[in-house]
């Protein structure tokens, strides 16, 4: 119980540190919720412009949930990247605590700001959009597909977070172009059967594929759980085999990177 | 609880924080045991620098034994090793060859073990610059199992012990000056009560007033924690007056260890040298402080 509560103890410091960094950067913050928000309402009014309610609200979900696993990805991704930046990973790995604990807390506090983020774009549409017929919309549908892509989404992102211990100059800057091929092959603002073959299949990798037509089916159509079973065993598939899979190669990069003396060199 | 818990906290006088809750069950033995602070046994650790290239030996074949309550010194010109050597101890490197014990833990077996008793402050005070220093020192403590109320009670504490007045105290660490910075890492470490600190050139870039200020702080440590301590330093003065015993490092090698005394002697006998640390320092690196400076400011990634 003891090491229990330690572990619980070091999640909670990830998360009370990445709310004090969000608190200390709120400058930051803000200006990036006004750019979302103008992200999300611009490419809404291109459906508003077509005069279709239908591809308005397609649009819509794509920016609203968009947001949302991105900045769960971007959060996680970035777990090990910040503290190069900082100067402060050799601490955090000289800390005696498990790798799962400390990506735990990453993903608790990810969740949650993601949530947040995402909820005052979504107000701001709503209130943009007051002609919108939401009266058939399943809310619990979009709910359970939101989190359980949410599992899958911490799994990738853990994956991509090793790439900043394996690679010191270039790691961050490879999660970034994951988290923009996840954005092209999911069908965030179109359908996917409008891209190439070779990336039709590709998309079926993405869980944001699945989160994003079991949402848009959910809140457009009114879809209830049982007819989008197809979108819900992917992403169930994904999120047991990504997380602990992410674990698991975390432990491998962060012994990659003891072996060769690349915990040190701030990138 | 372990069996040798008991009197380990019996030891530890009221005036000491008591080791975090997790720490329980990972204790330093008891004083007078035989059991080392630190054993540093046949150590080797190499590099491989770009492809196919020869790897380079950053450490070789070094031994070290502290006993609790040392202030062992470690000196060495720039890419000597004496950071890698750090690196080593403290897990955030793998060992090529040889053994590390923490007070009988095995770096290897028992990493967590050994992680819990140790704690570090190198030259580059690492914080999160946008958060203050009461802030880096609350996370730091959480990850070593301190709760939040003992955290921040012991943190003020500590960096008023420092010179850090309660006003800095919630302000950005980046706002700081590098001397106070520097203290703020020393008090992060503190705060989790190591048995074993290595302090790896603490008072690098510190003026000579917090110089003095974070050397007696070492002793108090020392003396009041019941810390043992492994310092790396250029500063030959600060090492003579804190250290029991000084081991020089040479192209990742040991080339002499004895008291700082017995190292003066020998230069003086051996080499008919002067009896000082400086004569210790040029007859067993070959080069001069000014050199080792100059290369300092040049930068060195094995070191």
């Amino acid at each position: 119980m003891a090491m229990l509560a330690h572990e619980m103890r070091a999640s909670y410091a990830f998360i009370e540190r990445n709310f004090h960094l969000t608190k200390r950067y709120w400058g930051w913050e803000i200006a990036f919720l006004v750019y979302s928000v103008a992200g999300a309402l611009s490419v809404s009014l291109i459906g508003a412009d077509v005069g279709s309610a239908r591809l308005l609200l397609t649009l819509m979900v794509g920016a609203i949930f968009w947001n949302y696993l991105s900045v769960v990805f971007s959060w996680i991704a970035e777990t090990i990247a910040v503290e190069r930046w900082e100067g402060t990973l050799e601490y955090t790995m000289m800390a005696p605590i498990r790798r799962s604990t400390q990506l735990l807390g990453s993903v608790v506090y990810a969740m949650g700001y993601g949530l947040l983020h995402t909820a005052v774009i979504l107000i701001v549409l709503v209130l943009f959009f007051p002609q919108l017929d939401l009266s058939h919309a399943n809310f619990g549908t979009a709910l359970v597909f939101v989190v359980l892509g949410s599992f899958s989404f911490v799994g990738i992102g853990m994956m991509a977070a090793i790439l900043p211990l394996l690679y010191v100059e270039r790691g961050a800057q490879m999660t970034f172009v994951i988290q923009s091929v996840i954005l092209l092959i999911s069908g965030v603002y179109y359908s996917v059967d409008i891209l190439p073959g070779w990336m039709q299949v590709a998309s079926r990798l993405s869980p944001a594929t699945y989160v994003l037509d079991a949402v848009r089916r959910g809140l457009i159509d009114g879809a209830g759980l049982g007819e989008l079973v197809r979108d819900a065993w992917p992403l169930v598939v994904m999120g047991i085999v990504f997380i602990p899979a992410g674990v698991w190669l975390f432990g491998k990069a962060e012994r990659y990177a003891k072996r060769t003396g690349k915990l040190k060199r701030v990138g | 609880m372990t069996a040798t818990l008991t009197p380990e906290l019996r030891h530890r006088s009221d005036s000491r924080r008591r080791l975090p809750a997790i720490a329980t069950d990972v204790s330093a033995p008891e004083e007078g045991s035989a059991v080392a602070a630190l054993l540093i046994d046949g150590v080797t650790k190499r590099f491989t620098v770009g492809r196919k290239r020869k790897p380079v030996v950053a450490i070789s074949n070094v031994s070290l034994r502290l006993e609790r309550g040392d202030i062992h010194g470690i000196l060495g010109a720039n890419g000597s090793g004496k950071s890698t050597l750090i690196r080593l101890v403290s897990g955030l490197l793998t060992l090529d060859e040889g053994r590390v014990e923490v007070f009988g833990h095995d770096l290897v077996r028992d990493e967590m073990a050994v992680k819990r008793l140790i704690n570090r402050v190198s030259v580059d005070a690492a914080f999160f610059k946008k958060l203050s220093p009461m802030e880096n020192l609350l996370f730091a403590a959480r990850l070593y199992g301190v709760d939040g109320a003992t955290a921040r009670r012991d943190a003020v504490r500590i960096m008023e012990r420092l010179g850090i007045g309660t006003k800095r105290i919630g302000r950005p660490v980046e706002q700081m000056s590098r001397g106070m910075q520097q203290k703020v890492a020393i008090a992060r470490a503190l705060l989790t009560s190591p048995s074993l600190l290595l302090l790896d050139e603490p008072t690098t870039g510190l003026d000579p007033r917090s110089k003095l200020e974070v050397q007696t702080f070492i002793e108090e440590v020392r003396d009041s924690h019941d810390a043992t301590i492994v310092l790396t330093t250029h500063d030959l003065a600060e090492a003579e007056r804190l250290c029991r015993r000084i081991t020089i490092l040479n192209d990742g090698r040991t080339v002499a260890e004895d008291t700082p005394d017995g190292l003066k002697r020998l230069v003086a006998d051996r080499y008919g040298e002067p009896p000082t640390l400086h004569a210790v320092f040029m007859t067993y690196t070959g080069r001069s402080l000014d050199d080792d400076v100059e290369e300092d400011e040049s930068g060195d990634d094995i070191d």
